[in-house]
């Protein structure tokens, strides 16, 4: 597991789980009912503010964020412009 | 062109001498009789030669799928019931449901009823300051949850007294379990054939929905067995649930759609319906409905929204042929969305138009009838609407004009009262008029057409926010100094939450302040009433008085007109 893995993982299992759900980087967190639309968006701006990005709406989709690794391939986009 | 015979025949000979009495003839039931609805969803069902006919059809996450016949409901009702009776749980005593959608929130609801006690769904995603305000209020004797989610429970169980028992239906013995908690597996109990439905009446209580109000607190909406009645009827003809349907409720029974036509509704006409346990994506949607063969569904404007936004292209991957009639609920269905279904699956959605308070729906487009995009269509017949005055509550006799949309009490699944809270619910009630809260206007033929809320209560994606109860949670925040929170526009959700903060002396306004604010009451509240956007204010505008003027701050989301600011303190 890289850095940015690590990082992800460990926030979205700080934020959105409540037990022991055991939560690995290619769990599915929209479809799995993680993390919600509405909660979409605090993650969206966590990666914004800790990787210094803006990740248009257009790409913050279900699907682009649907894993810690799916997450990490679009903040790689960003971050490599 | 379908030769599909819809149950409504004509939606204008309905209207002629309609009487609720045709629901209660097909539903065998007379004035005074017993009327359980948990027994009408299942022994009545099994009663008629149905009981090996698919009464759920679930799927989970992982692509896992149980199937329950209505034999298999009424045994895993019965048995819920007796583990329930076993706690000591009494008629109208309140029993929380606090689960995702999981099998065992339908079958618990059933079981609840079935002793007489009183269902209290609750929308698993709420927080925990959301789940004790509402259990504090209820006087919750009992909660039937999962494990991932007991750890809110146990946060806030020191300051609920009246809550006797915590139900874990998926507990796996790898911790203990703590004070007041005990398990229960439906799959390893012994099935209970025998049980005696307990006898409840009309005016019996059945479940309690709460909704939010602009002040106060969330408000407990009573509902009685008696709304069968409406909702049996509603569902036959607005959503054409027919005996050989197979029908999708995208919503959840934690809220009053998920119940009245996600478990009532669809189990009283003896349907097959299909659940499914996942987060929102289109293409799981559309594979569902390709899988199942869905013939009616029922869903939301913003999950519509949602399936635009992933394209044409997509839908044309999936045979979607199966689907008859498509409804959808929550906010106004705007018209683009009406044009874009009819384009993509060749039907439009028909928009409905209900409450919690109402039960069941009100105003809708019917199968058959002509749609007109972008409007909430004609009232349920039996049901009396109109568009009143906002001073005078008289209702309007010109065709255009703007007022509150209201009802003439005395439908069957009407409200009974706010749960504890009876000066609220009176106040409801103007001239003779139930006032929903919403305004609207009506064409010349008849049509309403929906314009807004007439308080500050914000509605996303369907589900009713209110900023009241935000702002307060706000302030518990050690940031906050003081808090305003309106909604804002937003192109899949309709409106979302922001929230205008002051901060307190020694914090500085930053990106990351902002995430923790609301991380802060995704967790306390839900997150549908997280704010989206925070913005930062030296002060915020009051009144002379001191009372925060909302409505400006809306004004200027909305890019409106900030109207009369005579009374504002200073600026």
């Amino acid at each position: 597991m890289n850095e940015m893995q690590k990082i992800i993982l460990d926030y979205v299992i700080a934020e959105y789980i409540d037990d022991d759900t055991e939560v690995t980087v290619d769990t599915p967190l929209i479809s799995g009912g993680i993390v919600d639309s509405f909660s979409m968006v605090s993650l969206k701006r966590f990666l914004e503010n800790k990787y210094k990005i803006s990740i248009p709406d257009d790409k913050a989709t279900p699907e682009a964020f649907d894993s810690v690794n799916k997450i990490c391939i679009l903040v790689n986009e960003f971050t490599k412009k | 062109m379908s030769n599909h015979k819809y149950n409504i025949g004509s939606y204008e000979k309905r209207l002629q001498n309609f009487d609720w009495s045709i629901s209660k003839q097909e539903l065998s039931y007379k004035d005074g009789d017993n009327i359980n609805i948990a027994w009408y969803c299942t022994d009545r069902i099994c009663n008629m030669g149905k009981a090996k006919k698919t009464a759920l059809i679930w799927e989970g996450l992982t692509g896992e799928e149980k199937r329950y016949t209505y034999n298999d409901i009424r045994l895993a009702s019965n048995t819920i019931g007796t583990f329930l009776k076993g706690l000591n749980i009494k008629p109208e005593d309140r029993v929380c449901l606090f689960m995702d959608k999981i099998p065992e929130l339908y079958l618990g609801f059933l079981g609840i009823l079935k002793i007489g006690a009183i269902a209290q769904p609750l929308f698993s995603a709420f927080g925990d300051e959301s789940l004790l305000i509402r259990l504090e209020n209820a006087g919750t004797k009992a909660i039937i949850t999962q494990k991932k989610h007991v750890s809110k429970v146990r946060k806030i169980i020191d300051r609920l007294p009246a809550l006797k028992h915590i139900i874990i239906v998926d507990y796996d013995g790898k911790k203990p379990l703590q004070e007041r908690e005990v398990s229960f597996s439906l799959e390893t109990s012994t099935p209970v054939d025998k049980f005696d439905t307990y006898p409840t009446k009309a005016e019996s209580p059945s479940v309690i929905h709460y909704t939010s109000g602009t002040t106060g607190q969330p408000k407990g909406v009573k509902h009685v067995h008696y709304s069968l009645i409406s909702q049996y009827l509603t569902a036959k003809w607005t959503l054409d649930l027919q005996d050989d349907d197979i029908y999708w409720c995208t919503a959840d029974p934690g809220w009053v759609t998920g119940t009245s036509y996600g478990i009532i509704a669809p189990w009283s006409l003896g349907v097959t319906q299909c659940v499914m346990d996942v987060g929102f994506s289109a293409e799981k949607w559309y594979e569902f409905i390709q899988k199942h063969r869905i013939t009616k569904w029922y869903s939301a404007p913003t999950a519509i929204r949602s399936l635009m936004k992933a394209g044409d292209e997509l839908v044309k991957k999936y045979d979607l042929s199966s689907l008859v009639h498509l409804t959808s609920v929550g906010e106004p269905l705007n018209s683009e969305a009406v044009i874009w279904s009819e384009r993509v699956f060749g039907k439009p959605f028909y928009d409905t138009f209900w409450q919690t308070e109402t039960g069941s729906i009100m105003i809708a487009n019917y199968p058959g009838m002509k749609v007109k995009p972008g409007s909430m269509g004609k009232a349920f017949p039996g049901i009396t609407a109109t568009v009143v005055d906002p001073e005078t509550f008289e209702p309007y006799k010109e065709p255009g004009k703007i007022g509150l949309i209201a009802f003439k009490p005395g439908w069957p699944s009407m409200m009974r009262t706010y749960w504890n809270n009876e000066e609220t619910y009176k106040n409801k009630f103007k001239n003779g008029w139930y006032l929903s809260g919403d305004r609207s206007s009506i064409d010349n033929e008849g049509y309403f057409w929906f314009v807004g809320r007439d308080d500050d209560v914000i509605n996303t994606a369907g589900h009713l926010v209110s900023p009241f109860e935000v702002e307060s949670a706000l302030l518990e925040h050690p940031a906050v100094a003081e808090s305003a929170v309106v909604s804002k526009p937003d192109e899949v959700n309709m409106e979302v939450v922001k929230a205008f903060i002051t901060l307190k002396p020694g914090y500085k306004p930053s990106a990351d302040l902002e995430l923790d604010i609301m991380n802060f009451i995704r967790k306390k509240l839900s997150p549908l009433a997280m704010p989206q956007a925070v913005e930062y204010v030296d002060s915020l505008p009051k009144t002379r008085s001191g009372k925060i003027m909302r409505r400006v701050l809306h004004a200027k989301e909305w890019g409106q007109d900030i109207g009369d600011i005579s009374t504002l303190e200073n600026d």
